[in-house]
Protein backbone atom coordinates (compact mmCIF):
# COMPACT_ATOMS: atom_id res chain seq x y z
CA UNK A 1 0.00 0.00 0.00
CA UNK A 2 2.88 2.58 0.80
CA UNK A 3 4.51 1.58 -2.44
CA UNK A 4 1.57 2.86 -4.15
CA UNK A 5 1.75 6.04 -2.62
CA UNK A 6 5.55 6.70 -2.96
CA UNK A 7 5.60 5.70 -6.88
CA UNK A 8 2.97 8.10 -8.05
CA UNK A 9 4.55 11.10 -8.45
CA UNK A 10 7.04 9.58 -10.10
CA UNK A 11 5.24 7.91 -12.67
CA UNK A 12 3.24 10.85 -13.22
CA UNK A 13 6.38 13.07 -13.68
CA UNK A 14 8.03 10.37 -16.03
CA UNK A 15 4.51 10.04 -18.36
CA UNK A 16 4.15 13.67 -18.69
CA UNK A 17 7.63 14.41 -19.46
CA UNK A 18 8.16 11.52 -21.99
CA UNK A 19 5.33 12.06 -23.81
CA UNK A 20 6.07 16.01 -24.15
CA UNK A 21 9.40 14.80 -25.65
CA UNK A 22 7.63 11.99 -27.46
CA UNK A 23 5.16 14.80 -29.46
CA UNK A 24 8.16 17.23 -30.11
CA UNK A 25 7.37 19.72 -27.46
CA UNK A 26 9.88 22.22 -26.27
CA UNK A 27 9.84 20.69 -22.77
CA UNK A 28 12.00 22.77 -21.09
CA UNK A 29 10.34 26.15 -22.20
CA UNK A 30 7.25 24.61 -21.82
CA UNK A 31 7.79 24.01 -17.76
CA UNK A 32 9.23 27.25 -17.32
CA UNK A 33 6.01 29.13 -18.96
CA UNK A 34 3.91 27.09 -16.95
CA UNK A 35 6.24 27.60 -13.75
CA UNK A 36 5.75 30.98 -14.38
CA UNK A 37 1.84 31.01 -14.20
CA UNK A 38 2.15 29.30 -10.84
CA UNK A 39 4.84 31.80 -9.65
CA UNK A 40 2.02 34.28 -10.46
CA UNK A 41 -1.29 32.64 -8.81
CA UNK A 42 0.71 31.81 -5.73
CA UNK A 43 1.53 35.53 -5.34
CA UNK A 44 -2.02 35.98 -5.96
CA UNK A 45 -3.35 34.01 -3.20
CA UNK A 46 -0.56 35.51 -0.81
CA UNK A 47 -3.41 38.29 0.63
CA UNK A 48 -6.09 35.46 0.77
CA UNK A 49 -3.04 33.87 3.21
CA UNK A 50 -2.54 36.51 5.14
CA UNK A 51 -6.03 37.01 6.04
CA UNK A 52 -6.66 33.68 6.63
CA UNK A 53 -3.64 32.86 8.65
CA UNK A 54 -4.66 36.40 10.94
CA UNK A 55 -7.76 35.37 11.37
CA UNK A 56 -7.29 31.54 12.22
CA UNK A 57 -4.45 32.14 14.30
CA UNK A 58 -6.25 34.58 16.73
CA UNK A 59 -9.26 32.49 17.17
CA UNK A 60 -6.84 29.53 17.65
CA UNK A 61 -4.53 31.41 20.54
CA UNK A 62 -7.49 32.61 22.30
CA UNK A 63 -8.08 28.98 23.47
CA UNK A 64 -11.45 29.38 22.74
CA UNK A 65 -11.22 25.78 21.11
CA UNK A 66 -10.26 24.07 23.92
CA UNK A 67 -12.87 25.49 26.06
CA UNK A 68 -15.72 24.41 23.26
CA UNK A 69 -14.02 20.63 23.46
CA UNK A 70 -13.24 20.00 27.19
CA UNK A 71 -17.23 21.05 27.17
CA UNK A 72 -18.10 18.88 24.22
CA UNK A 73 -16.15 15.48 25.41
CA UNK A 74 -17.70 16.01 28.71
CA UNK A 75 -21.05 16.13 26.78
CA UNK A 76 -20.55 13.10 24.76
CA UNK A 77 -18.65 11.05 27.66
CA UNK A 78 -16.88 8.06 26.68
CA UNK A 79 -16.64 8.27 22.41
CA UNK A 80 -13.38 9.18 21.66
CA UNK A 81 -13.14 11.54 18.48
CA UNK A 82 -10.70 13.76 17.38
CA UNK A 83 -12.85 16.94 18.14
CA UNK A 84 -9.51 19.30 17.03
CA UNK A 85 -10.24 18.71 13.56
CA UNK A 86 -13.71 19.97 13.49
CA UNK A 87 -12.84 23.28 12.95
CA UNK A 88 -11.36 21.93 9.74
CA UNK A 89 -13.99 19.89 9.15
CA UNK A 90 -16.32 22.99 9.02
CA UNK A 91 -14.37 25.36 7.10
CA UNK A 92 -13.07 23.00 4.68
CA UNK A 93 -16.26 23.50 2.34
CA UNK A 94 -16.33 27.21 2.70
CA UNK A 95 -12.76 27.89 2.12
CA UNK A 96 -9.79 26.11 1.52
CA UNK A 97 -6.91 28.91 2.32
CA UNK A 98 -8.56 28.39 5.96
CA UNK A 99 -8.47 24.87 5.98
CA UNK A 100 -5.51 24.91 4.74
CA UNK A 101 -4.52 27.32 7.81
CA UNK A 102 -5.54 25.46 10.21
CA UNK A 103 -4.13 22.18 8.90
CA UNK A 104 -0.85 24.59 8.88
CA UNK A 105 -1.44 24.97 12.55
CA UNK A 106 -1.90 21.34 13.16
CA UNK A 107 1.54 20.48 11.63
CA UNK A 108 2.97 23.22 13.74
CA UNK A 109 1.71 22.08 17.28
CA UNK A 110 1.30 17.87 16.37
CA UNK A 111 3.90 17.40 13.16
CA UNK A 112 3.06 16.20 10.09
CA UNK A 113 3.57 12.83 10.96
CA UNK A 114 1.00 12.48 13.95
CA UNK A 115 -2.22 10.73 13.87
CA UNK A 116 -3.90 14.70 13.69
CA UNK A 117 -1.63 15.79 10.96
CA UNK A 118 -2.03 12.61 8.95
CA UNK A 119 -5.77 13.14 9.19
CA UNK A 120 -5.81 16.29 8.44
CA UNK A 121 -3.60 15.79 5.50
CA UNK A 122 -6.20 13.73 4.26
CA UNK A 123 -9.19 15.40 4.87
CA UNK A 124 -7.44 18.48 3.09
CA UNK A 125 -6.81 16.14 0.23
CA UNK A 126 -10.37 14.03 -0.17
CA UNK A 127 -12.65 17.25 -0.12
CA UNK A 128 -12.93 20.71 -1.64
CA UNK A 129 -14.51 23.76 -1.09
CA UNK A 130 -18.31 22.83 -1.81
CA UNK A 131 -20.30 26.28 -1.02
CA UNK A 132 -17.91 28.56 -2.58
CA UNK A 133 -17.86 26.34 -5.77
CA UNK A 134 -21.53 26.04 -6.10
CA UNK A 135 -21.79 29.92 -5.65
CA UNK A 136 -18.96 30.61 -8.15
CA UNK A 137 -20.43 28.13 -10.63
CA UNK A 138 -24.33 28.95 -10.40
CA UNK A 139 -23.49 32.64 -10.03
CA UNK A 140 -21.59 32.82 -13.26
CA UNK A 141 -25.17 31.41 -14.80
CA UNK A 142 -27.46 33.14 -13.02
CA UNK A 143 -29.14 30.07 -11.16
CA UNK A 144 -31.42 31.06 -8.52
CA UNK A 145 -32.56 27.23 -7.45
CA UNK A 146 -29.77 25.32 -6.89
CA UNK A 147 -31.85 22.65 -5.42
CA UNK A 148 -30.21 19.71 -4.06
CA UNK A 149 -26.98 20.85 -5.08
CA UNK A 150 -25.57 22.26 -2.17
CA UNK A 151 -26.92 19.63 0.53
CA UNK A 152 -25.44 16.76 -1.93
CA UNK A 153 -22.22 18.53 -2.09
CA UNK A 154 -22.19 18.74 1.81
CA UNK A 155 -23.38 15.15 1.92
CA UNK A 156 -20.46 13.48 0.08
CA UNK A 157 -17.86 15.62 2.16
CA UNK A 158 -19.50 14.55 5.07
CA UNK A 159 -19.16 10.85 3.69
CA UNK A 160 -15.60 12.29 3.40
CA UNK A 161 -14.56 13.23 6.56
CA UNK A 162 -16.34 10.11 8.29
CA UNK A 163 -13.47 7.91 5.75
CA UNK A 164 -10.43 10.38 6.12
CA UNK A 165 -11.34 9.29 10.17
CA UNK A 166 -11.61 5.28 9.28
CA UNK A 167 -8.76 5.20 6.81
CA UNK A 168 -6.22 7.43 9.41
CA UNK A 169 -6.96 4.57 11.62
CA UNK A 170 -6.58 1.66 9.38
CA UNK A 171 -4.14 2.87 7.36
CA UNK A 172 -1.60 4.11 10.21
CA UNK B 1 -20.31 33.96 4.02
CA UNK B 2 -16.40 33.81 3.82
CA UNK B 3 -16.88 37.65 5.11
CA UNK B 4 -19.20 36.98 7.87
CA UNK B 5 -16.64 33.90 8.99
CA UNK B 6 -13.70 35.57 9.02
CA UNK B 7 -15.12 38.51 11.31
CA UNK B 8 -16.41 35.66 13.50
CA UNK B 9 -13.25 34.45 13.94
CA UNK B 10 -11.45 37.58 14.68
CA UNK B 11 -14.04 38.70 16.57
CA UNK B 12 -14.41 35.43 19.20
CA UNK B 13 -10.52 35.55 19.05
CA UNK B 14 -10.30 39.10 20.61
CA UNK B 15 -13.30 38.90 22.89
CA UNK B 16 -12.37 35.56 24.23
CA UNK B 17 -8.80 36.52 25.01
CA UNK B 18 -10.01 39.89 26.41
CA UNK B 19 -12.40 37.87 29.13
CA UNK B 20 -9.94 35.41 29.86
CA UNK B 21 -7.34 37.66 30.40
CA UNK B 22 -4.37 36.29 27.36
CA UNK B 23 -3.54 39.85 26.56
CA UNK B 24 0.31 38.77 26.05
CA UNK B 25 -0.77 35.67 24.14
CA UNK B 26 -3.52 38.05 21.85
CA UNK B 27 -0.77 40.98 21.05
CA UNK B 28 1.80 38.43 19.78
CA UNK B 29 -0.43 36.78 17.75
CA UNK B 30 -1.47 39.55 16.14
CA UNK B 31 1.68 40.77 15.56
CA UNK B 32 3.54 37.68 14.32
CA UNK B 33 0.68 36.05 12.62
CA UNK B 34 1.59 37.79 9.21
CA UNK B 35 5.45 36.20 9.09
CA UNK B 36 3.34 33.02 9.66
CA UNK B 37 1.42 33.41 6.34
CA UNK B 38 4.89 34.42 4.69
CA UNK B 39 6.53 31.24 5.88
CA UNK B 40 3.34 29.42 4.74
CA UNK B 41 3.81 30.50 1.30
CA UNK B 42 7.03 30.16 1.00
CA UNK B 43 6.72 26.48 2.14
CA UNK B 44 4.03 25.96 -0.70
CA UNK B 45 5.58 28.11 -3.84
CA UNK B 46 8.60 25.66 -4.95
CA UNK B 47 6.52 22.99 -5.12
CA UNK B 48 3.27 24.67 -6.48
CA UNK B 49 5.93 26.62 -9.50
CA UNK B 50 7.29 22.91 -10.02
CA UNK B 51 3.96 21.37 -10.36
CA UNK B 52 2.39 23.55 -13.04
CA UNK B 53 5.36 23.86 -15.21
CA UNK B 54 4.99 19.83 -14.96
CA UNK B 55 1.57 19.96 -15.81
CA UNK B 56 1.96 22.88 -18.78
CA UNK B 57 3.83 19.93 -20.31
CA UNK B 58 0.94 17.84 -19.90
CA UNK B 59 -1.28 20.78 -21.26
CA UNK B 60 0.51 21.36 -24.15
CA UNK B 61 1.96 18.06 -25.43
CA UNK B 62 -2.29 17.01 -25.59
CA UNK B 63 -1.50 14.64 -22.55
CA UNK B 64 -4.07 16.37 -20.67
CA UNK B 65 -7.21 16.12 -23.52
CA UNK B 66 -6.19 12.15 -23.75
CA UNK B 67 -6.43 12.24 -20.45
CA UNK B 68 -9.93 13.98 -20.58
CA UNK B 69 -10.91 11.43 -23.04
CA UNK B 70 -10.62 8.24 -20.88
CA UNK B 71 -12.91 10.07 -18.81
CA UNK B 72 -15.75 10.25 -21.83
CA UNK B 73 -16.97 7.06 -21.34
CA UNK B 74 -17.90 7.28 -17.66
CA UNK B 75 -19.42 10.83 -18.26
CA UNK B 76 -21.91 9.12 -20.64
CA UNK B 77 -23.25 7.39 -18.12
CA UNK B 78 -23.18 9.99 -15.68
CA UNK B 79 -24.86 12.45 -17.55
CA UNK B 80 -27.51 11.09 -19.71
CA UNK B 81 -29.38 14.20 -20.17
CA UNK B 82 -26.48 15.88 -21.94
CA UNK B 83 -26.61 14.62 -25.48
CA UNK B 84 -23.68 12.78 -26.56
CA UNK B 85 -21.00 15.09 -28.21
CA UNK B 86 -22.01 17.88 -26.72
CA UNK B 87 -19.79 20.58 -25.87
CA UNK B 88 -20.33 20.31 -22.21
CA UNK B 89 -19.24 16.85 -21.50
CA UNK B 90 -15.64 17.85 -23.41
CA UNK B 91 -15.92 20.77 -20.48
CA UNK B 92 -16.53 18.41 -17.93
CA UNK B 93 -13.91 16.02 -19.01
CA UNK B 94 -11.15 18.45 -19.24
CA UNK B 95 -12.46 19.91 -15.64
CA UNK B 96 -12.06 16.92 -13.90
CA UNK B 97 -8.65 15.80 -15.43
CA UNK B 98 -7.21 19.12 -14.22
CA UNK B 99 -8.81 18.67 -10.55
CA UNK B 100 -7.45 15.21 -10.30
CA UNK B 101 -3.86 16.41 -11.27
CA UNK B 102 -4.03 19.16 -8.92
CA UNK B 103 -3.97 21.93 -11.41
CA UNK B 104 -6.75 24.27 -9.65
CA UNK B 105 -6.52 27.03 -11.95
CA UNK B 106 -6.91 25.26 -14.83
CA UNK B 107 -10.03 23.09 -13.91
CA UNK B 108 -12.11 26.82 -13.01
CA UNK B 109 -12.36 28.37 -16.54
CA UNK B 110 -13.99 24.63 -17.66
CA UNK B 111 -16.17 24.27 -15.18
CA UNK B 112 -17.05 27.26 -16.10
CA UNK B 113 -17.56 26.90 -19.56
CA UNK B 114 -19.38 22.84 -18.90
CA UNK B 115 -22.38 25.48 -16.20
CA UNK B 116 -22.47 27.91 -19.58
CA UNK B 117 -22.78 25.09 -21.86
CA UNK B 118 -25.00 22.95 -19.70
CA UNK B 119 -26.93 26.47 -19.09
CA UNK B 120 -28.13 26.51 -23.00
CA UNK B 121 -29.65 23.37 -22.91
CA UNK B 122 -31.64 24.01 -19.81
CA UNK B 123 -35.15 24.41 -20.07
CA UNK B 124 -35.74 26.78 -16.82
CA UNK B 125 -32.54 29.25 -16.60
CA UNK B 126 -33.43 30.39 -13.12
CA UNK B 127 -33.51 26.52 -11.47
CA UNK B 128 -30.50 24.37 -11.94
CA UNK B 129 -30.82 21.22 -14.22
CA UNK B 130 -29.74 17.70 -13.14
CA UNK B 131 -26.69 17.82 -15.27
CA UNK B 132 -25.23 20.45 -13.63
CA UNK B 133 -26.24 19.33 -9.68
CA UNK B 134 -24.63 16.04 -11.22
CA UNK B 135 -21.10 18.23 -12.41
CA UNK B 136 -21.32 20.10 -8.79
CA UNK B 137 -21.62 17.19 -6.35
CA UNK B 138 -18.54 15.55 -8.84
CA UNK B 139 -16.52 18.57 -8.52
CA UNK B 140 -17.14 19.63 -5.32
CA UNK B 141 -16.18 15.82 -4.12
CA UNK B 142 -12.45 16.58 -5.18
CA UNK B 143 -11.00 14.15 -6.71
CA UNK B 144 -7.02 14.90 -6.35
CA UNK B 145 -4.72 12.50 -7.43
CA UNK B 146 -1.28 14.61 -6.57
CA UNK B 147 -2.28 16.99 -3.72
CA UNK B 148 0.82 19.58 -3.99
CA UNK B 149 -0.01 21.96 -1.69
CA UNK B 150 -0.62 19.08 1.18
CA UNK B 151 2.63 16.78 0.18
CA UNK B 152 4.26 20.79 0.11
CA UNK B 153 3.44 21.91 3.44
CA UNK B 154 4.61 18.17 4.79
CA UNK B 155 8.04 18.02 3.33
CA UNK B 156 8.07 21.83 4.92
CA UNK B 157 7.54 20.60 8.72
CA UNK B 158 9.71 17.47 7.94
CA UNK B 159 7.47 14.51 7.36
CA UNK B 160 9.49 11.29 7.56
CA UNK B 161 6.96 10.19 4.32
CA UNK B 162 5.02 13.12 2.87
CA UNK B 163 3.57 10.88 0.17
CA UNK B 164 2.11 8.26 2.34
CA UNK B 165 -1.40 10.13 2.54
CA UNK B 166 -1.62 10.25 -1.29
CA UNK B 167 -3.24 6.48 -1.11
CA UNK B 168 -6.00 6.76 1.58
CA UNK B 169 -7.37 10.50 0.75
CA UNK B 170 -7.73 8.58 -2.63
CA UNK B 171 -10.07 5.76 -1.40
CA UNK B 172 -11.84 8.61 0.86
CA UNK B 173 -12.46 10.79 -2.47
CA UNK B 174 -13.45 7.50 -4.47
CA UNK B 175 -15.90 6.93 -1.55
CA UNK B 176 -17.44 10.45 -1.19
CA UNK B 177 -17.76 10.92 -4.64
CA UNK B 178 -19.82 7.51 -5.42
CA UNK B 179 -22.19 8.43 -2.17
CA UNK B 180 -22.49 12.22 -3.48
CA UNK B 181 -23.14 10.79 -6.87
CA UNK B 182 -25.67 7.59 -5.64
CA UNK B 183 -27.36 10.39 -3.46
CA UNK B 184 -27.94 12.40 -6.71
CA UNK B 185 -29.05 9.45 -8.55
CA UNK B 186 -31.85 8.25 -6.15
CA UNK B 187 -33.20 12.14 -6.49
CA UNK B 188 -33.08 11.88 -10.56
CA UNK B 189 -35.08 8.67 -10.50
CA UNK B 190 -37.80 9.99 -7.86
CA UNK B 191 -38.07 13.21 -9.66
CA UNK B 192 -38.60 11.66 -13.02
CA UNK B 193 -40.97 9.53 -11.07
CA UNK B 194 -42.88 11.96 -9.93
CA UNK B 195 -43.54 13.55 -13.44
Amino acid sequence: MEVISKIILPIFIIIIVFYGVKKRVNVYDVFLEGAKDGLIATFNIFPAIIAMIFAINIFLDSNVLSFVITNVSKMIGGINLPLEIIPMALLRPISGTASLAIMNDIFKSFGPDSYMGRLASILQGCTDTTVYVIALYFGSIKIAKIRHALWGGLFADLVGIIMAIVLTNLFF
Amino acid sequence: MVNYIWAFLIGIGIIYSLVTGNINTLNESILTNANEALDLILNLLPIIVLWTGILKIAEESGLLDKFAKLLMPILHKLFPDVPKGNKALGYISSNIAANMLGLGSAATPAGLKAMEELQKINPDKKTASFPMITFLILNTAGVTLIPTTILALRVAYKSASPGEIILPAIIATACSSIAGLTLDYIIRKRAKKWK
